[in-house]
Parts: C-alpha cells; structure tokens; sequence
C-alpha cells in the first residue's frame, strides 16, 4: 500500500513538514494531541499528566472511568486519543474501552502495571491499540500520536474506496472479496490499486480534516438501518457500499459504515465467544453504535435499560423503543406484550437472528420476563392467545429486527407453518427492533445468546424442533445453527414448559411458533399443531425467555418489564427446551417446568414478581402451567418424558454456552443451574 | 561555598539512594520532568505518592487481620500498591511488593506477612531518606540531576 509513501519520512514526532506530505492535521502535529489520561492512582495520573505534557500535548486526567465516559460522550470530537488503566476500582478499564470503542471510535491506549501476557491479549482483543507496562517512560507516550494517525488513516482508506473493500483490513484478502458479493468483488483486485490512487487523492484534499473527521453519531435509528442493511445483506456479504446504498442516509459516508461495521463484527464475534453474556451484548454493543439495535432488545425492557444506564442508548431512545414496544404490545395484549417486548427485544439482541422472530411472539413480555417466567408462561391459553396477538405486535417489533434486516418476512417466511406467527412476525417488524436485524445478520451474535434463545425458540415454538433453526434469513440465525440442533429442543422445552396452559408462558413460546416454522422445524413438529396453537404463543414466550437470552436483558432490569430476572433459571429452563425437541407442549410443559422450576430461585421471585407486576396473568399462568402441565397429557404428556430431555437440553444449552465462550455476565448459568431444576 | 558543599551532599544523598537500591531508573525519569515551571515537581509527586499509599497500607493492614485471608483481595491491594511505588521508581519497595503478591499466590499467609512488614520497613526508610535529600536540595537550590551510575 502506498500508504506509507507519503509519510516515510515521518518518523519524529516534530517532523511537522513530513507529516504535512502525509496526512498531517496541522503544522503542529502531534502537538496539540488531545489525550484523555484515565487512572485511579493520583500518582501515576499525575506522572502521566506531566510527561504527556512534556510531549506537548493537551491533556485531561480523569480519576474516575464514569466521568471520563462522560467527558467524552459530552466532547464526542473534544478527544484524539484515550490512555486508560486496566484496574479501576468503578469500572474494569476493558469495558471502558470497548464504550469507548464503540461509541466513540478513538484509539485506546491501556497500561497496567500488570504484564501478563493474558491481560495484555485481553487488551488486543478488547481493541485496545496499545498496551504500556507500568511504570510508563515519557518514551513510550512520545509515539502514541501514530495511534490516532493510524486509525485515521484506517478510516480514511475506507471512505476512500467507494467499490474497494470496504475495510481496510479486507483489502488484502481480494480473493476472499470476490466472495462476498459482486461489489465486493469488483472491488477486490482493484481496491488495492483504487486505493492507492485514492490515498494520494484523498491526502492531498484532506489535510487537516484527516484527523479530525466529524464523528458520526450512531444514534439507535441509524444503527437499526444499519443492522436492518446488514440482515438484508447477509452478515457475511455485507459490504460497507452496499450497506451504504441500502441504509440509504444522506451524509453517511462509507468509511463511517466500514468502521461502524467493524466494530459491529467485533462485537458480534464478541457475542459469540461470550455466549450468553446478554448484558455483555447489550452493555458493551449497545453502547453507540449497538444503540439501534440494543435499543430494540432494549426494548425489551432489559436492554434498553442497560443501555440507558451505559447511557449508550439515549433516555429519550429508550423511552421511544420501550414505548414502541410496550406500546405495541400493550395494545395487543396488554401485560403480555410489555413483557414481549421486553423479551423480545432482549431476546432480540441475543440472539439476534431468529429470536426476534421468536421474540416478538413472545409477547411483550421481553425475555427476561419469559425466562423468568421460567414459570411457563403464566398466561392461559387466552392469554397466549393474547400474546400471540402481542406477540404479533411484538413479533412485528422483534421481528422487525429480524425483519428488518429482512423485512422480517424471512422469518416468516421460514417459518411456513407457523402462520400466526408469520403474521406476528411480519407485523411487528417495526422499527423498533433494530436489534433483531442486527441480530439476524450476526449468527455467531446470536450463538452465544441466541442459542440459547434461539435454539429455543427454534424448538420450542418450531415445533419444537424444526422451528428453530437457526438459519435466519438475516444469517443471524445462522449462527444458531448450533444451538438449533441442540437449542432447538431447547425451544421445544420452552414451549412445553408453557404448555398449552402456559401460553403465555414466553412470548418465546409464540416465537417458537414461528421460529418452528421459519426456523426449519429442525425436530419434528409433532405437536406443532398443537403447539401452534396453544403454545403459539407460550413458545413466543419461551423463546423469549430465553434463559440465555432474556437472562441478560433480564437481568438488566428491563424497566419495560419490570425486569425480571430472568436469570440463569430461565436458561437452563430453556435449555431443557431444547432437548425436548418432543412435543411442543412438551417442551412447552416442560420448559414450565423448568422455568417455573428454575424460577424457584430468587430469579424467579423477582421474575415472578415482575411478572406479576406486569403480566398478572402471566404468573398466574405460571402457576398454572405448571398445574395444567401435568394435566395436559395430550400436549403434555411427553412432559415427563421431557424431564430428562430438558437436562439434556439443559446440558446441550449449557455446553453451547460454555462453548460460546465465557459469559461473564449475569449469564453464568452454570450446571448448578440444571440441578435447580426439579424434574 | 555552602551551596557547592550542600549540592555535592545532595548529590551524594542521591548517588547512595541508586546504589543502595532505594531508587531505580523511574526516578530518573521523574527528575527529567521536573523544570522551570515545575521545580519541584518530584519531590510534589513523592509527598502525593506517600499520601495515597499510606491509604492502601492501612486496607492492608485490616486485610491482613482477618481470618481466613481473603488473598484475591490482598492481591488486588498490593497490585495497586505496586504500581504506584513503581512509578515512583522506589525499588527495594517494589521488590517486597512483589514478594508479597508471589506469597498470596500460592496462599501463603506467613509469608504475606512477614514481606509486608519488610514491606513497610523499606517504605519509612525510603521516605526518611528522601525527605531528607529533598530537604537539601532545596537549601543547595536547583542543581542538575545527579544520574546514578549505570
């Protein structure tokens, strides 16, 4: 790359007239460099502070990681560059960094005192740009400014290429390029020679703007676009052109969305290694540029939640999503479609793909509300019924997300039996749930999360079996995959739990529903009939509950619901689903079961509580499902049977989360979870 | 006369405090930051360091009374701890931190004792000597920084 060329010669930090040839800002450069210096220790910051001085530039020290967060988020272009510790007493440096990186989009510098090798890998894969040992020599600060030349430049490359790749980092693979799509293509082998044309182009024009681009702001509605385009694309094809073109936004241009989609994979990829840390996707992702989309998982009630508290998600967006949501389901069903949406929403960003499908079927009682819910859905069949219909609205709102990316209708349209559910689906897509696309076009997003939702609502409401499959249109069921064989049955639970009684169960139960029928029924669909209609929307409900899913928006407290917490409880309640890939109701019953079971702890309390708060019929239901489980011999007969086959689900849901990697949040529903679950 | 006597004191002081293993190259860096504008800015910054850890010597200290030791917590104290001594550049200091963090590694509460108490000795020994060595300075006024030899 002839990135280099213009720059060769700058090597010193004062070489001012060899930075001018390359991207220099201005004559000064890097003096001047706004750095943010964030530490705990008042010694080392003011160590810090003196030698940043020396260097000449401009520096800020904050003691505190919430004040920096809001001094930046109050000077979104006030900052070049941002040196953190690692060990703060209010919040872990990592996380800021990923706030940071997410919102802001500057480079990040940790240091710590500790060298580990781990630590430091945790920085680089956190995206930190560098790490300093401690104690940090005025030598090493002297050349952080290549850090913020770097990254500009990185941008810049971006914006450069209108057909090239669309990052930086693609450029290289052209063959690969010619993979994802025919843009892609045409870009692959003469990006490398666009670009560098562009390069010189773009130096040339833009000397003092390189450094100090103008920010754009990933408000919720953008990165719903965004994520929407995303689905619509194909995690895998989405180039930062198309996305452009699709988003359609005046102003945005492509370097803006290459780096907002780099991001978005990291976090996606995050997502997915982390398995369930729902709080993880809506903290750390929803953070700006997540905004659009935890917004609409946000919806749900836990995300949004999370995200308002992250500050991420502006009050007012919440405020919106949350209203969107609830409002919609509201209307539908009333108690049912807060908790949906909450759920759904929640759901919705965990698992992204389908979930929101699934999601939206479940009512509004967002995820958290479902898997505590554990409780099978508490909802009578009517209520279900209601569900559904919030669901509906639900669904349109998660499965909006799904939708959105694919217009929600490739959830639907997997899902051909589940012709409510097409319609919940396809209603709801809303605006609201930016998660879901964005969730459909991570399927490895929604591995983590997903699965667990997913892989439940795929079960449980497919059919618990077939319905979840993971393979969303958006591909943010892909990711499922795995958890569609294994989730699947997870679903499956979920609904059972909810039994035909349990309709509202989750709203997951609905979105089993529909996810049995887009998802592919990957099980058989035994009960499906059955289930349609009774846990139709109880699966909504499941899925949504998905313990892995709506744990973490559960557990964020859905304001929307009132948050239950969903907790691990749920989780492994669904997870049981997924092994009951038997009957729906099965799983339905059995997935009451479990939940109920798995609420049996404070989760449940708190979900019961909120349930009750919100969805008295909901908890009723709960109660009820799990009297009527037993009853419902005919969609539930399999419920006993399904006892081991949650624990297998169970186990399958625990190891796909253990697989996703560690979940560090609230998530941690380990094994002992699965012993909690009275079978 | 007096000037050029105290500065070759101060100078002394300093020499000894590299030899002996009080300082290391940190402080170095900490003098090549001091300047017109800041002249006193080291020894600003050491009064702020014994300031601060004297905070973290006391949560040590309390950790360190109950029963079971609760080492992850210890470890975190002392990891704090270290790192500040470190950019002080107080070296015999940070050698007993250290210790004391390998000792709650693998749990060993005798040992994680009796280093903090070594700990806490070279901590009042460096400050003494260094308060007397800034002390001088100031009398002898602003002289070049002494590097240790290397």
């Amino acid at each position: 790359m002839n990135l280099s060329n213009g720059k060769g010669s700058m090597s010193t930090v004062t070489t001012t007239a060899v930075m001018k040839s390359g991207d220099a800002v201005s004559d000064q450069f890097p003096a001047g460099l706004r750095v943010l210096v964030v530490d705990d220790d008042p010694t080392c910051l003011m160590i810090l502070e003196k030698m940043l001085r020396t260097c000449l530039y401009e520096v800020t020290k904050c003691n505190r990681a919430e004040s920096a967060l809001s001094l930046l988020r109050e000077n979104k272009n006030g900052f070049d560059i941002v040196i953190s510790d690692v060990h703060m007493p209010d919040m872990n440096g990592f996380k800021l960094l990923e706030h940071i990186g997410l919102e802001m989009d500057l480079p990040v510098i940790m240091m710590s005192a500790d060298e580990c090798k781990s630590v430091v890998m945790k920085g680089v894969t956190h995206g930190a740009c560098d790490y300093l040992i401690k104690p940090v020599r005025i030598e090493a600060l002297k050349n952080i400014w290549q850090h913020v030349v770097r990254k500009k430049k990185n941008e810049w490359k971006d914006a450069e290429q209108s057909g090239s790749a669309e990052e930086g980092d693609r450029q290289p693979k052209a063959s690969d390029e010619a993979d994802y799509s025919s843009s892609a293509n045409e870009g692959s082998w003469r990006n490398s020679k666009k670009r560098r044309d562009e390069e010189e182009e773009a130096e040339d024009r833009d000397d003092t703007s390189t450094l100090k681009k103008p920010r754009v702001v990933w408000s919720v509605e953008l990165h719903q676009q965004f994520v929407a385009a995303v689905d619509q694309l194909g995690i895998d094809k989405a180039v930062p052109k198309k996305i452009l073109e699709l988003m359609n936004v005046p102003g945005l241009t492509r370097e803006n969305v290459a780096s907002h989609l780099q991001k978005y994979r990291l976090y996606l990829r995050r997502l997915s290694g982390v398995s369930q840390h729902q709080n993880n996707l809506n903290n750390s992702f929803l953070g700006s540029q997540e905004a659009t989309f935890g917004t609409i998982s946000s919806i749900n009630g836990i995300d949004l939640q999370t995200l308002a508290v992250t500050g991420q998600l502006p009050a007012q967006s919440l405020a919106t999503l949350q209203a969107a949501g609830l409002g919609r389901s509201t209307a539908k069903t009333g108690v049912p479609m807060p908790l949906m949406d909450q759920r759904n929403l929640f759901s919705f960003e965990n698992p992204r793909v389908r979930f929101g499908e699934g999601q939206q079927q479940h009512l509004s009682s967002s995820k958290p509300m479902n898997l505590l819910l554990g409780i099978p859905t508490n909802m009578e069949p009517k209520q279900l019924a209601n569900l559904h219909q919030s669901t509906q609205s639900i669904a349109g709102l998660n499965m909006r997300v799904n939708a959105s990316a694919t217009q929600g209708n490739p959830l639907m349209m997997q899902m051909p039996q589940s012709q409510p559910r097409g319609q919940m689906l396809s209603e709801k897509t809303g605006p609201r749930v930016p998660r879901l696309p964005s969730s459909l076009g991570q399927p490895t997003v929604s591995n983590g999360i997903s699965n667990g939702f997913l892989g439940r609502n795929g079960i449980a409401g497919n059919n618990r079996g077939t319905a979840y499959n993971p393979v969303p249109p958006n591909s943010s069921l892909l990711s499922f995959p795995m958890n569609q064989s294994s989730e699947v049955s997870v679903n499956n639970s979920l609904p059972l739990g909810s039994s035909p009684g349990i309709s509202s169960i989750t709203t997951k139960g609905s979105f089993q529903e529909e996810v049995t029928s887009g998802i592919k029924a990957s099980g058989g669909f035994p009960s499906y009939d059955i289930f349609n209609e009774l846990h139709h929307q109880k699966s909504h409900d499941w899925e949504i509950t998905n313990p892995g899913l709506t744990y973490g928006a559960s557990h964020h407290a859905n304001p929307l619901q009132g948050n239950i917490d969903v907790s691990p409880s749920v989780l492994v309640h669904q997870g049981f689903s997924s092994t009951q890939q038997t009957g729906q109701t099965r799983d339905a019953t059995l997935i009451g079961k479990a939940m109920f079971s798995l609420g049996e702890g404070s989760e449940q309390d708190n979900l019961q509580n909120a349930v009750q708060h919100l969805h008295p019929l909901l908890v009723d239901n709960s109660i009820r499902v799990k009297a009527e489980r037993i009853p419902d011999a005919s969609s539930q007969t399999n419920l006993f049977p399904d006892h081991y086959v949650q624990e297998d689900l169970m186990s399958a849901l625990l190891k796909q989360q253990e697989g996703m990697g560690p979940a560090e949040s609230e998530f941690e529903f380990d094994a002992y979870s699965l012993d909690n679950i009275p079978v | 006369m007096d000037k050029t006597h105290s500065r070759r004191q101060v100078a002394a002081i300093k020499h000894s405090l590299f030899d002996q293993g009080y300082l290391d190259e940190q402080f170095i860096q900490l003098e090549e930051l001091q300047d017109d504008a800041n002249p006193n800015f080291v020894e600003e910054i050491v009064t702020l360091y014994y300031r601060d850890s004297s905070r973290l010597i006391s949560n040590l200290d309390h950790a360190l009374e109950r029963n079971p030791l609760d080492f992850n917590k210890l470890d975190t104290i002392m990891h704090q701890f270290k790192g500040s001594s470190s950019s002080i550049g107080a070296k015999k200091v940070k050698a007993e931190c250290t210790l004391f963090r390998e000792y709650c590694r693998t749990r060993n509460g005798e040992g994680c004792r009796r280093s903090f108490q070594q700990m806490k000795k070279e901590y009042a020994t460096l400050r003494k000597k260094l308060e007397t060595y800034f002390q001088l300075a100031r009398q002898a006024g602003p002289q070049e920084t002494a590097f240790p030899p290397k």
